[in-house]
C-alpha cells in the first residue's frame, strides 16, 4: 500500500472552514458576554499624566473602564526572559508609555459599537519624553544583543576577512536595507476570557499553547492548573501570533472584575501597535572571489531595531555561517534600541531579510565576474558546513539549482539587462537560493482508541492555516494502520500534552515525531494483547545528538522573471518557480500550499511591504491594509513550487523537515535579481517600488 | 464610532432637508463613509441612507450623451456596452480602481464625494487641516511620497483619491445637484472638487445638504481614449499617477485633445497649457514629449515625492503616443 503520510490529501478542517464551522476566536460567543475596546497611547514615549473617562464611563451600556489606576496587580514584566513568549504580559500596569500604540486604558460596554464609542470618549494626558525612532540614527549605539537568537551566537569570525577581501580580483561592497514589516495576517487578534468557579477560560488565537498558557497563568498570578487556553482554528499567525497580546490579558482582567466573559477583539489599525513586526534592518555584504568566481572571503554585518521595553534580535546573517564556501569568513548581527514597538519574529526570522541582501550581493558579484549567478553558486558548493565543520545532514542545493533552471527555462535568460521585451515590458529573469535553519523541539502526544478502527489525537499544537490537523492525522493513520477518516485531531487546548507549538517551521516535524512515538507504543501494547477500546498512549520527542553533529538544513531555488514597465518603472511578477528540498514531505498539497505561500511573501517583501515610521510621532503610519501593502491575486499570476525527493535520517524519525518558511527565504531577492536583468536598476533598499527603479530608466532612455 | 440616527428617506427634498441638519450626512454605498467613522474620522449623528430615492436612472440624454444616476454601482457603469463602446476612458478608470467586491457596493455618487487617503488624515490624533482645520498639516515634513505636486497649499497637500473623477474631468462631464432648497444645478465636474488653498476642510463646492443626483456626459468624445493608472501593485491600489487621455487627429496633426491627471493634485487636474499647446501640432513623439513637459511645469514638490514629476511626464507622452498609434 502506498505511504498515506506524504499524499496530497485534502485539509481534514477544509469542510469546516468553508462552511463557516470553525470557529475562530473573534467568533466564540458565551452567554452574557460584554465586549472590551482597547484605548491606545498617542505618543511614543512618556508618562500619563491624567486620564478623564467620565464620559466614557456615563455612556449607556458601558460596565467599566480599566486604566493604569485601577488595573488589577499582575505579575511585572521580565525584559530578557529566557522564554520570552511565556512571560508574564501585565497590562496597564503604569504610566509609562513607551511606545506609540501601547494600550492605556480598557472600555468594557454591553456591545461592540458602544464600548468602541465610549473609548473613542476617553482623553488621556501626556507628558511626553524624546524618543529615537530611526535606525540610521541610533547606528552610533548599536550593541551586540545580550541574548544571542537561535542559540548561536552574534559573531563569527573565521580566518582574515579584510585582508582576504583587499586582496580579492573582484569585489562586492553594498549596503542593502529592509523595512519594517507587520505579519499582517487575515485574522485579527481576538481573546474571549471566561470565568467559573475561580478558573478561567481563554479562547484566542495563538500559535503557541503551552507558553500562552504560562504566560497568562503568571500575569494573573494564578495556578497553572487554575487556567485553560484554547485555540482550536488561527487565521493565519506568521509569527505575531507567538506571543500573548493585550487582547488576551486584558479580557481576562475585565471578565474577573467583571463576572461576567468577555471579548475583545484587536482593530486592523491596532494590530500594527498592540502587536509585534519585523524589525527593519541596515545590512553590509563584502563579498571577494577569484576570477573563476571562487569566493575567497564571504562578510555579511546586519544592525536591526531593538525596543526599549525589550530586547529582540533578529538572526539576520545565521544562514550566511552555511550557504558557500569562502576560507575567510565575517557575520555579526548588532541591534539597536529604539522607541518603537518590540519586534519579533516573522516568518523565516533572519533569512527572510538575510538573503535579500546576500543572494542580490551574490548577483552583483556574478555580474561583476560575468558569471552566471547558477555557475557562481555552483563553484562555491560547501563539502561540509563551512563555519559548524559538521557534515549536513542533507544537502541538496545544488539539484535544486539545476532542475530549477531546466524547468524553468533559465537558458532562455540574456545575460545584458534590458535586452528582452514584450511590449512595453523590460523582462527579466532573477535566481536566489533558499536556505532555512531545521529545528526540532521537545513535544508529546496522546493517542486514544475510541473502538478498534477509530483513534483520537491529542495535543496542544495549533493548526495556523498550514495543515497541522491533516498530516497529523496521516502520520497517526499509517503508523495504526487506519483510514485517514478514522483519526480525529483535536489540537490548541491546554490541556492536551504540550507541545512547542507553530513557529519557526518546527511544528510539523516536532509534533509529527512524538505523534509517531505516540501511536507506536500503541501499537505495541496492542500487540501485546491490551485491549483496544480506550487504550491511550503518549509519545515523546526531544532533540538528539544528530542537531550537534549535522548542520541541518532545507534548500531551494528561486526562480523569478519580472515585466519592468519601461516609462514608469512598475515592477510585476511574471512567473515565478522555487524547487525545494525540505525532507520527507508529509503532505503534497499542503506543503506546496506552505512553500507558495512563502514565495508570495518574497513578492511582499521585494516589492510591497512596509510598514513606514514617521519620526516626528515615532509611529507606524501606514495602518491599514489599503495602505500597507501586501501582493493580491493580480500580483501573483504563475507561481510553482516544486519539492524534489528527499529523506533526512538526522532531523527526526519521520525524516522530514520544516517548510513553512522556507518559501519565503531568497524569493525575494530572486526578484529584485530579476528587476536587475530586466532593465539595469540594482535597488538595495527594499521594497523596490517604482520610484527606485525610475532613476535607472530615465538614464536609459533620455 | 459613535452614536447616530438612522433614517432612509424616499424623496429628495426629505433627504437634502436631513442631511443639511447639524451632524447629517448621506450615506450611499458606505465604502468609504463607514470606514472613516470606523476611526473616528467621520462623525455624524444622523446618516441619511440615500439608496431608497430613484436616483438609479441609465439613459440616454436628449442632446446625445448619457445621464448617470447618483445610485448607479460602479460595476453597472463599467459594464455598459454604451459606456464601454462610447467612453473607454470612463469603463477603464472605474476597472482600475478599488475591488470587484468594492465595485458592486460603491455608488457614481459615493465614488466622487469620497474622500483623500492622507495617512495622517486617518489618524485623528495627528494634526490634519482638512480634519481639524487650524491644527496644522501632517504630511508636510513627513510621509509624503503619494500627495500633490500640483496646486497644493501650505495647509494641505492631499490628493483626490478617485479615477472615476479623473476620466469624467476629461470627458467634460456634468454634475446635477439638489440643494436642500429644492434648486437643482448642475455644474461642470471640474467645479466640483477644489484646491485646498487655506480651507482644506472643503473637498467640494457643494454645501451641506447639497446631494449629487446624477452625472451627466456629453455626447461621445471624437478620437481615441484611454485610461492609465500607475499604481504600487498590480491591483486594488490607489494610483500613485494616472492619466485621462482623449486624442483626436487628422492626417497627423492633432485636432484635439483632453488631459486629466489623477494622483498629484486635490482635484483631477487639468493641464490646460499642454491641452492647448497641442491642439493644431503634429501628432508627434516631440510634440507630445513637449505637452507633458508643459503639464509638469509648474509643479511643487514634496521632499518625498519628486519622482512623481517625471512620472507623470513619462506617462502623458507615452498614452498619448499610444493613442495615436491606435490612430487617435
Ligand atoms: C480598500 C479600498 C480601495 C479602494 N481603491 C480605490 C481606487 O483604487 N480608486 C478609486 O477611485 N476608489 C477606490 N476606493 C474608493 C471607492 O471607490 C469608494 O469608497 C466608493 O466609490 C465610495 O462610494 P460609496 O457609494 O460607497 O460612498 P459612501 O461611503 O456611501 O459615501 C462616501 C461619501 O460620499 C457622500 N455621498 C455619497 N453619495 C452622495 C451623493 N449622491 N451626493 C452627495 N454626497 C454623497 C457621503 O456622504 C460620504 O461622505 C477604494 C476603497 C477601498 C475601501
Ligand atoms: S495633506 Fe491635507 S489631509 Fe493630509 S495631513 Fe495635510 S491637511 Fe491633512
Amino acid at each position: 500500500m502506498d505511504s498515506i503520510i506524504g499524499q496530497g490529501i485534502d485539509r481534514i478542517d477544509g469542510r469546516a472552514k468553508i462552511t463557516g464551522a470553525a470557529a475562530y476566536a473573534a467568533d466564540k460567543r458565551a452567554p452574557d458576554m460584554a465586549h472590551g475596546a482597547i484605548v491606545t497611547a498617542t505618543i511614543a514615549r512618556g508618562r500619563i499624566t491624567s486620564i478623564e473617562s467620565t464620559t466614557a464611563r456615563n455612556t449607556l451600556g458601558v460596565l467599566m473602564v480599566m486604566t493604569h489606576e485601577n488595573a488589577p496587580r499582575q505579575a511585572p514584566f521580565q525584559a530578557r526572559a529566557d522564554d520570552r513568549h511565556a512571560r508574564p504580559k501585565p497590562q496597564l500596569a503604569s504610566d509609562e508609555v513607551q511606545h506609540f500604540g501601547a494600550p492605556v486604558a480598557l472600555v468594557v460596554a454591553e456591545t461592540p459599537e458602544a464600548a468602541r464609542a465610549a473609548a473613542d470618549s476617553v482623553t488621556v494626558v501626556y507628558e511626553k519624553s524624546a524618543g529615537v525612532f530611526e535606525l540610521g540614527d541610533a547606528s552610533r549605539d548599536a550593541y551586540d544583543p545580550l541574548k544571542a537568537s537561535e542559540g548561536e551566537s552574534s559573531d563569527s569570525h573565521i580566518g582574515a576577512v579584510d585582508a582576504a577581501f583587499d586582496a580579492a580580483r573582484t569585489r562586492i561592497d553594498a549596503i542593502y536595507t529592509t523595512p519594517y514589516q507587520c505579519h499582517a495576517m487575515m485574522e485579527p487578534h481576538a481573546s474571549l476570557a471566561s470565568w467559573q468557579n475561580g478558573k478561567l477560560t481563554v479562547w484566542s488565537s495563538l500559535q503557541l499553547i503551552e507558553s500562552a498558557h504560562k504566560s497568562i497563568a503568571d500575569t494573573l498570578l494564578l495556578e497553572p492548573d487554575h487556567v485553560e487556553v484554547i485555540s482550536e482554528y488561527v487565521g493565519g499567525g506568521f509569527g505575531g501570533k507567538l506571543p500573548v497580546h493585550a487582547d488576551a490579558i486584558l479580557a481576562a482582567l475585565a471578565a474577573r472584575e467583571l463576572g461576567r466573559p468577555v471579548r475583545i477583539v484587536l482593530t486592523r489599525q491596532q494590530m500594527f501597535h498592540v502587536t509585534t513586526h519585523r524589525p527593519a534592518s541596515i545590512q553590509r555584504v563584502r563579498l571577494g572571489a577569484d576570477a573563476d568566481g571562487t569566493l575567497t572571503s564571504i562578510a555579511h554585518q546586519s544592525l536591526s531595531q531593538s525596543a526599549r521595553a525589550d530586547e529582540f534580535s533578529e538572526p539576520i546573517v545565521n544562514a550566511t555561517r552555511s550557504l558557500y564556501a569562502a576560507p575567510n569568513r565575517l557575520t555579526s548581527q548588532r541591534i539597536a534600541t529604539l522607541d518603537l514597538p518590540v519586534p519579533d519574529s516573522m516568518r523565516a526570522p533572519g533569512e527572510a531579510i538575510g538573503l535579500l541582501a546576500l543572494e542580490q550581493a551574490m548577483d552583483e558579484l556574478a555580474v561583476a565576474l560575468d558569471m552566471d549567478p547558477i555557475a557562481l553558486r555552483l563553484r562555491n558548493e560547501p563539502e561540509q558546513d563551512p563555519e559548524k565543520r559538521v557534515p549536513f545532514s542533507t544537502r541538496a542545493l545544488v539539484p535544486c539549482l539545476t532542475e530549477g533552471a531546466r524547468r524553468f527555462g533559465w537558458d532562455r535568460r540574456r545575460k545584458q539587462p534590458g535586452t528582452t521585451r514584450d511590449g512595453r515590458w523590460l523582462v527579466g529573469m532573477g535566481m536566489a537560493a533558499a536556505i532555512r535553519g531545521n529545528f526540532l523541539r521537545k513535544a508529546s502526544a496522546r493517542v486514544t482508541l475510541k473502538s478498534a478502527r477509530r483513534a483520537v489525537v491529542e495535543m496542544d499544537m495549533t493548526d495556523i492555516g498550514t495543515g497541522s490537523y491533516t498530516v497529523l492525522a496521516q502520520i497517526a493513520a499509517e503508523v495504526l494502520g487506519l483510514p485517514v477518516e478514522n483519526i480525529e485531531v483535536r489540537l490548541g487546548h491546554s490541556g492536551y500534552p504540550d507541545t512547542p507549538g507553530s513557529g519557526g517551521s518546527f511544528g510539523a516535524s516536532s509534533c509529527g515525531a512524538a505523534l509517531h512515538d505516540a501511536c507506536t507504543k500503541l501499537k505495541a501494547r496492542l500487540a501485546a494483547g491490551e485491549g483496544a477500546q480506550g487504550l491511550s498512549a503518549e509519545g515523546h520527542v526531544t532533540p538528539g545528538e544528530d542537531y550537534k553533529k549535522y548542520s541541518q538544513f532545507a534548500y531551494g531555488a528561486h526562480f523569478a522573471e519580472v515585466g519592468v514597465d519601461e516609462t514608469t518603472g512598475e515592477v510585476r511578477l511574471r512567473r515565478m518557480l522555487g524547487v525545494f528540498s525540505a525532507g520527507r514531505i508529509l503532505n503534497a498539497k499542503t506543503a506546496r500550499s506552505q512553500l507558495i505561500g512563502g514565495m508570495i511573501w518574497g513578492v511582499g517583501a521585494a516589492l510591497e511591504e512596509e510598514a513606514v515610521v514617521d519620526p516626528r510621532f515615532g509611529a507606524f503610519i501606514t495602518r491599514d491594509l489599503a495602505s500597507y501593502h501586501v501582493p493580491v491575486h493580480a500580483d501573483v499570476p504563475d507561481v510553482d513550487a516544486i519539492l524534489l525527493d528527499e529523506l533526512d535520517p538526522h532531523a527526526n524519525v519521520l525524516g522530514s523537515k520544516g517548510v513553512g518558511e522556507l518559501g519565503i527565504c531568497g524569493a525575494g531577492a530572486a526578484i529584485a535579481n530579476a528587476v536587475y536583468n530586466a532593465c539595469g536598476a540594482r535597488v538595495r533598499s527594499y521594497p523596490i517600488t517604482l520610484d527606485k527603479v525610475l532613476p535607472t530608466l530615465l538614464d536609459r532612455m533620455e | 464610532m459613535r452614536p447616530f440616527t438612522f433614517e432612509r428617506p424616499t424623496s429628495i427634498a426629505a433627504a437634502t432637508l436631513a442631511a443639511s441638519q447639524l451632524g447629517g450626512k448621506f450615506i450611499a454605498g458606505g465604502t468609504n463613509l463607514l470606514d472613516l467613522m470606523k476611526v473616528d474620522v467621520e462623525r455624524p449623528t444622523s446618516l441619511v441612507d440615500i439608496s431608497a430615492l430613484p436616483l438609479r436612472d441609465f439613459g440616454a440624454t436628449a442632446e446625445g450623451g448619457l445621464r448617470i444616476g447618483a445610485l448607479v454601482s460602479n460595476t453597472d457603469i463599467a459594464s455598459d456596452n454604451r459606456i464601454r463602446e462610447a467612453y473607454p476612458v470612463l469603463a477603464e478608470a472605474l476597472l482600475n480602481g478599488a475591488s470587484a467586491q468594492l465595485r458592486n457596493q460603491a455608488t457614481a455618487g459615493g465614488n466622487l464625494m469620497q474622500r483623500t487617503r492622507c495617512p495622517y488624515f486617518y489618524d485623528v490624533f495627528m494634526p490634519c487641516n482638512k480634519r481639524q482645520p487650524g491644527s496644522g498639516c501632517s504630511a508636510i515634513g513627513g510621509y509624503s511620497r503619494l500627495h500633490a505636486i500640483l496646486g497644493a497649499s501650505r495647509d494641505c497637500i492631499a490628493v483626490h483619491p478617485s479615477d472615476m473623477a479623473v476620466a469624467l474631468t476629461a470627458l467634460q462631464a456634468e454634475i446635477e445637484v439638489h440643494a436642500p432648497s429644492g434648486v437643482v444645478r448642475t455644474l461642470p465636474i471640474c467645479a466640483l472638487h477644489r484646491l485646498p488653498d487655506e480651507t482644506p476642510d472643503h473637498d467640494t463646492s457643494l454645501a451641506p445638504g447639497e446631494l449629487i443626483s446624477a452625472i451627466i456626459l456629453p455626447p461621445p468624445a471624437r478620437g481615441k481614449q484611454a485610461y492609465r493608472k500607475v499604481r504600487d501593485r498590480a491591483s486594488f491600489a490607489f494610483a500613485v499617477v494616472s492619466v485621462a487621455a482623449i486624442l483626436d487627429c487628422s492626417s497627423r496633426t492633432v485636432r484635439d485633445v483632453r488631459l486629466a491627471l489623477g494622483g498629484v493634485a486635490h482635484k483631477p487636474w487639468q493641464p490646460r497649457a499642454a491641452e492647448r499647446a497641442l491642439v493644431g501640432a503634429p501628432a508627434s513623439g516631440a510634440s507630445f514629449e513637449a505637452a507633458a513637459r508643459a503639464a509638469v511645469a509648474g509643479a511643487e514638490p514634496q521632499p518625498g515625492n519628486q519622482f512623481k514629476i517625471d512620472l507623470a511626464r513619462r506617462l502623458i507622452a507615452r498614452t498619448l503616443t499610444d493613442l495615436a498609434a491606435r490612430g487617435g
